[in-house]
């Protein structure tokens, strides 16, 4: 069975592609932004997983004015990265998984998340950046990466809630998947910031630095956090951040907090980042679900039912 | 028809595009998205003016374009993503139209940034409602914080 046993969050700024692009890494600047990911590399490197699915947002690159879906899962084999103005991005070609995207929405759409399927998709910074920053820049991605694009550039985005179910649905969609898959759910964008208007460059570490601490330990009260508080406390677009709980509802309830990386700025925004870790948890064998799950008791009744008929076919085929 | 107000007009500095202001800005958006196309940019610099009609723009529209006024843009519709467009059609990096729109030079707005950004402090509400019943993300009034200076300032004054 497939199931998810990390989730990553990264904020997502177009300045980090273009230091990677450049070769500006090494600058003073620039290396207190990336030497936060070292850490982070080796812990993917490590983690190894199958598939990621990277929960992002596209800005005006793929989905101009004239479609903007709330939520659209990328089913395509592979994800060319976008011309943004400068040209594509010189990064590998993110290839999908698309039986697993397929899956995922037969499933999350049955469990009412009306999501638009995507088969021809070009992805932008938003999905490209935290890859480089949690592989490097190898001359293929390591895995094939599922991008979830989200709708927050056209208010109202979806509600905290709605993103932390959706995640949930996406958890249960995983979990039904036949092949033995380890899977990682990327987060991305925020977190504070602002870039339009007379307010533009506005960060407030205090309400990152909670978001981060409740992400891990309570996001329950993330979940029923006001549009507006996010405006208001974190920039206009700071809002981003409602995609990081699509991240944290794909996760367990209790989950370890591996690491953290906080810095301001990155051109204009606060670099946050998180990575949280599910329990271990012995595979099992077919997914039962907690309201179908006998009791221990007559589990070991039924172990031993099957053991018996297992025993009993042998001495038939035998 | 007037725009409908919303919570979220409260909040200075701050045109959140909305529903109502996507309709509104629907050319300012797909003329930038045009800007794309490198045909398209030299189109548009060769004569601007005879360029925009073809997006079915307010007059109020073309002349914000015309003049770069990027705050004016946002307010009659346009996305900061797609009005970034014209600003690297101009040949201007992004911090520059930060600048602009917030009314300082490139320097001072780059230097703010690097000194931490600019404060939420004092810039959460017009009306001023919210500054002390403003929550954080923790869910904790931030208004139990003066109570904590007054109990220090009386300890430091008993000391």
């Amino acid at each position: 069975m497939a199931r998810i046993i990390a989730g990553v969050s990264s904020s997502h700024v177009p300045a980090i592609g273009a230091a990677i692009d450049n070769h500006r890494t090494e600058e003073p600047y620039w290396k207190r932004v990336f030497s936060g990911f070292e850490k982070s590399k080796e812990w993917m490197a490590k983690t190894n997983p199958d598939v990621c699915i990277a929960v992002y947002n596209d800005h005006a690159s793929a989905f101009s004015v004239e479609i903007v879906p709330t939520f659209a899962l990328g089913c395509a084999a592979e994800f060319p990265p976008a011309d943004e103005g400068w040209g594509p991005r010189p990064v590998p070609v993110v290839k999908g998984h698309p039986e697993l995207a397929a899956h995922i929405a037969q499933s999350v759409i049955l469990d009412e998340f009306d999501l638009t399927v995507v088969n021809k998709m070009e992805v932008d910074h938003g999905l490209t950046v935290p890859l480089n920053l949690m592989f490097g820049s190898p001359k293929e991605w390591p895995c094939p990466v599922i991008p979830l694009a989200v709708n927050v550039v056209l208010y109202p985005p979806p509600t905290g809630h709605r993103c932390f179910m959706l995640g949930r649905a996406i958890r249960k969609a995983v979990e039904s998947y036949p092949e033995d898959l380890r899977v990682v759910v990327f987060g991305t964008g925020g977190m504070s910031h602002q870039i339009s208007g007379p307010r533009a460059g506005l960060i407030n570490s205090k309400f990152d630095k909670a978001f981060l601490d409740n992400l891990t330990k309570d996001p329950q009260k993330l979940v029923r956090m006001p549009h507006l508080e996010y405006m208001r406390e974190a920039g206009a677009e700071g809002i981003e951040m409602v995609m990081w709980l699509v991240m944290r509802g794909a996760l367990d309830d209790h989950v370890k907090e591996f690491y953290r990386f906080y810095t301001v700025p990155a051109s204009n925004t606060a670099v946050g980042h998180i990575i949280l870790e599910n329990a271990p948890k012995p595979v099992q064998r077919r997914p039962v679900s907690a309201k179908h799950r006998p009791a221990p008791k007559a589990r070991a009744k039924a172990t031993t039912r099957r053991a018996a008929a297992r025993a009993k076919a042998e001495t038939i085929r035998g | 028809m007037a725009r409908e107000p919303h919570d979220y007009d409260d909040i200075p500095g701050t045109f959140v595009f909305d529903q109502e202001r996507s309709r509104e800005g629907y050319g300012i958006n797909m003329f930038c998205m045009s800007l794309m196309k490198d045909a398209n940019r030299r189109a548009f610099k060769a004569n601007e003016a005879e360029y925009l009609k073809k997006f079915n723009l307010t007059p109020a529209q073309t002349e914000a374009i015309l003049k770069r006024d990027y705050n004016r843009m946002l307010e009659l519709g346009g996305n900061i993503y797609f009005t970034a467009k014209l600003g690297a059609t101009d040949g201007h990096s992004f911090q520059h139209l930060a600048a602009v729109m917030t009314g300082s030079s490139q320097e001072d707005y780059a230097k703010m940034m690097l000194g931490g950004g600019r404060s939420v402090e004092g810039a959460r509400s017009k009306s001023g409602k919210v500054a002390a019943a403003a929550k954080s993300a923790s869910g904790k009034p931030t208004a139990a914080k003066p109570k904590a200076k007054t109990r220090s300032k009386a300890r430091s004054q008993r000391g």
